[in-house]
C-alpha cells in the first residue's frame, strides 16, 4: 500500500450536447482511454468506463446541455457530470432500476431503460446526485483504487444541499 | 524469438515505408522506422490486417509448410470450415476432402465435426453457467488476442471452452492412434489455415499450455497443391461426416446458427469487432447471451491465407452444406457422445487468458498521469491530419511515441516545416545585421555619437 499525499490529479473535461447521439461515447470514450494510459488497476478501468458512459448518456438523453468531467488520480477516479435541463423531480424514484422518462423516440434507440442512475450507483463507491427542477442535475461518483491509501483529505463529494442518494 | 511469438511478419527488401499498414493496424502496433515498417510485438494481434492492406505484399504470414509431413509416420490433416468454401460446385465436400488426401496426408479429420460439438459445449455451458452475459465466443484467436491488448476488463466474458481447432486435433490423434497403433507423438497432426491467427494459436496459445495440432499450413499452400487431385477416384471408406452446420463455421453468422439457442449477437472484420467489444465495455449488451466475433470481414473465409474471393467462397459454402443435407447425414456424434466428452473436459479451456495491456504510459501512475498532460499538450501542438508521414499512424499516436521516448516533435513534416521557416526568418533577420563597421547609416540610431 502506498500513501501519496497530495498527490496530483488529472482533470479531462468535456461539454456534451443534449439529443448529439451520433457524438455520445465518444467524451467517456477519450476519458477511458487516458485511465488506460495512466495504468489504473483495469476493474477500476471498467467500472469507471460503465459510470462515465452512463453518466454522459444521461446529458445526452434528458438535458440540454452539460461537462463531463473527470478528475483522475492515483487513490480514485472522481466523475462528475454537470447539466442543464429539467432536473429530477424524485431522486429517489429515478434511482430505483427501470424507473425512466425516457420518450419512446430513445428507448426505441435502446436507451432510457431506466438503469442509468442505478449503473452509476452500482459500479462507484459513492454517488450523489444535485438536482433543482428546471434548472439541472449534477451527478458526482467516485470510484476509489483499491490497494491505495486514501488522500490526506477525504473527498467531499457531497455538495451542502444535495440529496444524498439513498444507497439501497 | 521475443516474448512473443508472431506468424505476422515483414519482407523488408519488399517494404518501401509507406503509410497503408500504420493506418489499418487496429492496436496501433506498426510504426515506419528507417524508411520500413516496424512491428511491436507486444501489440501485434497477428490478425492479418497489414497482409491485406500491404499493396507490396511486403508482409506476410510464417506458416509450415507441406514438407513438415515427412517428420511423422502418420499425417492427419484437420480442414477448417473455410476449406470447403474454396472450391466451386463441380466439387463435392467428399472430392475435396479425398484431393487433400491426394496432398498427402494420411487421414483427414474435418474440423467442422469438432464445431459442431464445440457448438453443443456452447450450449451447455450457456445453460449451466450464469457468467458475466455478453459470453464472447473463443474461436477467433486474434479476437482473443485484441481482447487481451485492447479490452482486458472483458476477459472474463471470453467463454472457456476450447476452439474447433483444438477439439478437433485431439479428437483426430486419439483416433489415429486407435486405428494405426502408431503412437501419438508420431502422428503428425496438421491444420489447414485460413489465417496467421491460427498459426500464433498453434506456435503459442492462450488459454492451454501447448496446442494438440503440430502445425498450420497455409489454406492457399494447400489449395495449390490440392486442386490437381480433384478429379481423384474413391476408394474406401467415406471421409466426409460433418454436418452442414459445422461447415457453416466457416463464414460470419455460421457460430451462431450452430448454437441457435438464447439471445445472439454476431460481429465480423476486427474493427467492427473492436466498436461492438466498446459497446460491452460501456456496460450496454448485457441482454445478449452470446457474442460471435471474427477479426476477418465475412469470418474464416475472409481470411489473410485464403485463395478464394470471400464473397465467392460464401456462396460455394453455402451449395457444399446444401449438397452434405441432400444426402441425409447422421451427425458424427450422439447426444449421449458429446455429454461424455463434455464431462471428460475435452472441451474446457484449462488457463485463463492473462491480460495484455499495452496502453500504459509508465509503470509509475503519478508518473504517467504527467505523461498524459505531456501528450496533450503535445497533441494540441500538432497539425492532427493524422497523415502519418512520421510513421505514426495518427497525430495522437506520435504524441504518444513522443512521451514514450520513441520520437520527436520534429518527426511531423509540419512541424519540421514550420521550425525550418521560422529558422529562415531568424536567417533573414540575422543576415539584415551588418557588423557595425561595415553599415551604412540610414538615420541615427546606429551610429553613437563620438563626443
Amino acid at each position: 500500500m502506498t500513501s501519496v499525499p497530495g498527490a496530483p490529479v488529472l482533470t479531462m473535461s468535456f461539454d456534451i450536447e443534449g439529443r448529439n447521439f451520433k457524438a455520445s461515447g465518444e467524451a467517456s470514450g477519450r476519458i477511458k482511454r487516458t485511465l488506460e494510459q495512466v495504468g489504473l488497476d483495469w476493474n477500476v478501468v471498467r467500472r469507471a468506463a460503465v459510470v462515465l458512459y452512463e453518466a454522459e448518456m444521461n446529458i445526452v438523453i434528458h438535458a440540454h446541455r452539460g461537462v463531463l468531467r473527470a478528475e483522475i488520480s492515483p487513490q480514485k477516479v472522481v466523475i462528475v457530470a454537470d447539466d442543464e435541463g429539467p432536473g429530477i423531480p424524485d431522486v429517489s424514484l429515478a434511482m430505483k432500476r427501470g424507473f425512466s422518462t425516457a420518450p419512446a423516440e430513445i428507448r426505441e434507440m435502446g436507451f432510457g431503460a431506466g438503469l442509468g442512475l442505478p449503473n452509476i450507483e452500482k459500479h462507484s463507491d459513492q454517488m450523489s446526485i444535485e438536482t433543482e427542477v428546471g434548472r439541472g442535475t449534477k451527478v458526482v461518483a467516485v470510484i476509489m483504487v483499491p490497494g491505495v491509501a486514501p488522500d490526506v483529505t477525504p473527498p467531499d463529494v457531497t455538495p451542502p444541499g444535495a440529496t444524498q442518494a439513498d444507497a439501497t | 524469438m521475443g516474448q512473443y511469438f508472431h506468424s505476422v511478419t515483414l519482407d523488408r527488401d519488399k517494404c518501401r515505408g509507406c503509410t497503408n499498414c500504420i493506418k489499418r493496424c487496429p492496436t496501433e502496433a506498426i510504426r515506419v522506422r528507417e524508411g520500413k515498417a516496424r512491428i511491436f510485438e507486444e501489440r501485434c494481434i497477428d490478425c492479418g490486417e497489414c497482409i491485406r492492406a500491404c499493396p507490396n505484399h511486403a508482409k506476410s504470414a510464417l506458416t509450415d509448410r507441406l514438407e513438415r509431413l515427412s517428420e511423422f509416420e502418420y499425417t492427419v490433416a484437420l480442414p477448417a470450415p473455410s476449406f470447403y468454401g474454396q472450391f466451386r460446385r463441380t466439387s463435392t465436400p467428399e472430392t475435396v476432402l479425398r484431393a487433400l488426401l491426394g496432398v498427402g496426408f494420411d487421414d483427414i479429420f474435418e474440423v467442422p465435426v469438432a464445431a459442431s460439438a464445440v457448438g453443443y459445449a456452447v450450449r451447455t455451458f450457456m445453460s449451466q453457467a450464469s457468467r458475466t452475459r455478453p459470453l464472447i465466443s473463443s474461436a477467433c484467436p486474434a479476437v482473443l488476442r485484441l481482447i487481451q491488448v485492447r479490452f482486458p476488463a472483458l476477459l472474463d466474458h471470453i467463454i472457456p471452452l476450447e476452439s474447433p481447432m483444438e477439439v478437433s486435433a485431439q479428437l483426430a490423434r486419439k483416433r489415429a492412434e486407435a486405428a494405426t497403433g502408431i503412437p501419438h507423438e508420431r502422428i503428425g497432426v496438421f491444420f489447414i489455415t485460413p489465417c496467421a491467427a491460427k498459426v500464433t494459436a498453434v506456435k503459442q496459445p492462450v488459454g492451454r499450455a501447448k496446442s494438440a495440432v503440430d502445425g498450420a499450413i497455409s489454406m492457399s499452400e494447400v489449395y495449390g497443391a490440392a486442386v490437381s487431385h480433384l478429379k481423384d477416384a474413391e476408394n474406401g471408406r467415406r471421409l466426409q461426416v460433418a454436418l452442414a452446420a459445422g461447415l457453416g463455421w466457416g463464414r460470419a453468422g455460421g457460430e451462431n446458427a450452430e448454437i441457435n439457442q438464447g439471445e445472439l449477437l454476431a460481429v465480423d472484420g476486427i474493427h467492427n469487432v473492436i466498436t461492438v467489444l466498446t459497446e460491452v465495455e460501456k456496460g450496454r449488451l448485457t441482454d445478449v447471451d452470446f457474442l460471435e466475433a471474427q477479426a476477418c470481414v465475412g469470418g474464416c473465409i475472409g481470411g489473410p491465407l485464403v485463395p478464394e474471393n470471400p464473397f465467392v467462397a460464401r456462396a460455394n459454402i453455402k451449395a457444399m452444406a446444401d449438397m452434405v443435407d441432400s444426402g441425409n447425414p447422421r451427425p458424427p456424434f450422439g447426444e449421449d457422445e458429446l455429454a461424455a466428452l463434455y464431462d471428460a473436459g475435452l472441451f474446457t479451456m484449462v488457463e485463463t487468458i492473462p491480460p495484455r495491456p499495452v496502453l500504459k504510459l509508465d509503470e509509475d501512475v503519478t508518473r504517467a498521469m504527467a505523461k498524459v498532460e505531456r501528450l496533450e499538450e503535445t497533441l494540441a501542438r500538432l497539425p492532427n491530419l493524422d497523415c502519418g508521414s512520421c510513421g505514426s499512424p495518427t497525430c495522437r499516436s506520435l504524441a504518444e511515441d513522443i512521451v514514450r521516448g520513441l520520437a520527436f516533435e520534429t518527426d511531423c513534416l509540419f512541424k519540421l516545416r514550420e521550425r525550418v521557416r521560422d529558422l529562415a526568418a531568424e536567417m533573414k533577420e540575422l543576415a539584415e545585421k551588418v557588423p557595425p563597421s561595415m553599415d551604412q547609416p540610414s538615420g541615427s540610431e546606429r551610429t553613437p555619437e563620438v563626443g
